[in-house]
């Protein structure tokens, strides 16, 4: 079977559906991070649903376009960062002399405060580290060309 | 009346069957992306929202485009084998095994099942008690397994890192292989 080659780029209906939808994709995400205490999801399917929309545009407008909107250096310093964040939200209640994690000694006055700070910070670091991760795979992989 | 269920996981079966006997690849991969998308539903269906958000936008989304990327570097054909007897039999034999021990299994949501009696009943009392989360699965993952989470977070960061060491290797600074 033979495929017609039409580049993507090229077709008109695609082009104008995703980007009316790409903005919605990421406003869901942002929805997906933040309430993820009260309704369903969190970090991670944060992070996916975000790097969707990435991907979305990287297939429709071209990896060039993609990686104009974001760099490479934007990606691998996100991936270590948010690790580094969920890993700092640790050592942060270790000094100030709770448990490793124990987001509860985060805020002197109210623990529940410092809980759900605590719980924000790791579920972002959760969301920017597979968000990153997750667009580096895709430019590793769409990045390459046939031999 | 069939419970949309049954539907589902009749679309589910009828996928996987297709998907093995395909040999043209870029459909296969699309098919993938189809099985995900029922998986979704399935785990919707059965109120694991979480996961079903996952299933969609992992397997559905990004891994069916990255199995298309990684299509479009090599040939979209099959190598055309003959059809051998040992691999199906032993693949029958293990879904059969595995169908009957599903038969031992407690009724789905049965309340009395021994998972749903070991930690269970302390998650979903101190979730609201302890955190005043409604959301008990983000009280699960971030606070009372928040060290599995932060490894599960380390597993994603490393496979990046592989995956950048790897396959993204002579880059110099913004440039992916330009052509």
């Amino acid at each position: 079977m033979k495929i017609p080659v039409m580049r993507m780029r090229e077709k008109l209906v695609v082009r104008v559906v995703s980007r009316f939808f790409i903005p919605f994709i990421l406003l869901f995400g942002l929805y997906v991070q933040f309430h993820g205490d009260f309704g369903p999801g969190g970090g991670f399917q944060a992070g996916v649903i975000f790097a969707a929309a990435f991907v979305l545009y990287g297939l429709v407008y071209g990896l060039e376009n993609l990686q104009r909107v974001v760099p490479w250096l934007v990606l691998e310093l996100g991936s270590a960062l948010g690790l580094l964040l969920y890993g700092g939200v640790g050592v942060a209640s270790l000094l100030l002399g709770g448990n490793f994690l124990d987001y509860k000694v985060l805020d002197s006055h109210d623990p529940m405060h410092g809980l759900h700070l605590g719980i924000l910070l790791i579920e972002f670091g959760v969301g920017l580290t597979v968000t990153a991760s997750m667009l580096a795979i895709f430019y590793a992989f769409a990045g390459r060309r046939t031999a | 009346m069939i419970p949309i269920e049954f539907l589902l996981l009749g679309f589910l079966a009828v996928t996987a069957v297709v998907i093995a006997r395909l040999d043209y690849l870029f459909a296969a991969a699309m098919l993938t992306g189809i099985f995900s998308l029922l998986s979704a539903g399935l785990f919707t269906l059965m109120d694991a929202v979480d996961v079903a958000f996952t299933e969609a936008a992992v397997g559905a989304g990004v891994s069916t485009v990255l199995m298309l990327g990684t299509l479009s570097l090599t040939v979209r054909e099959e190598r055309k084998r003959p059809v051998r007897f040992l691999p199906f039999l032993i693949v029958v034999l293990t879904g059969g095994a595995l169908f009957v021990g599903t038969l031992d299994m407690p009724a789905y949501g049965d309340p009395a099942a021994p998972i749903h009696n070991y930690l269970a009943p302390d998650y979903i009392a101190g979730a609201e008690a302890e955190f005043g989360l409604p959301n008990i699965v983000t009280a699960i993952l971030a606070s009372y397994r928040g060290f599995d989470t932060l490894g599960e977070t380390a597993v994603i960061f490393t496979a990046a890192l592989g995956v950048m060491a790897l396959l993204a290797s002579g880059r110099v600074g913004n440039r992916v292989d330009k052509k």
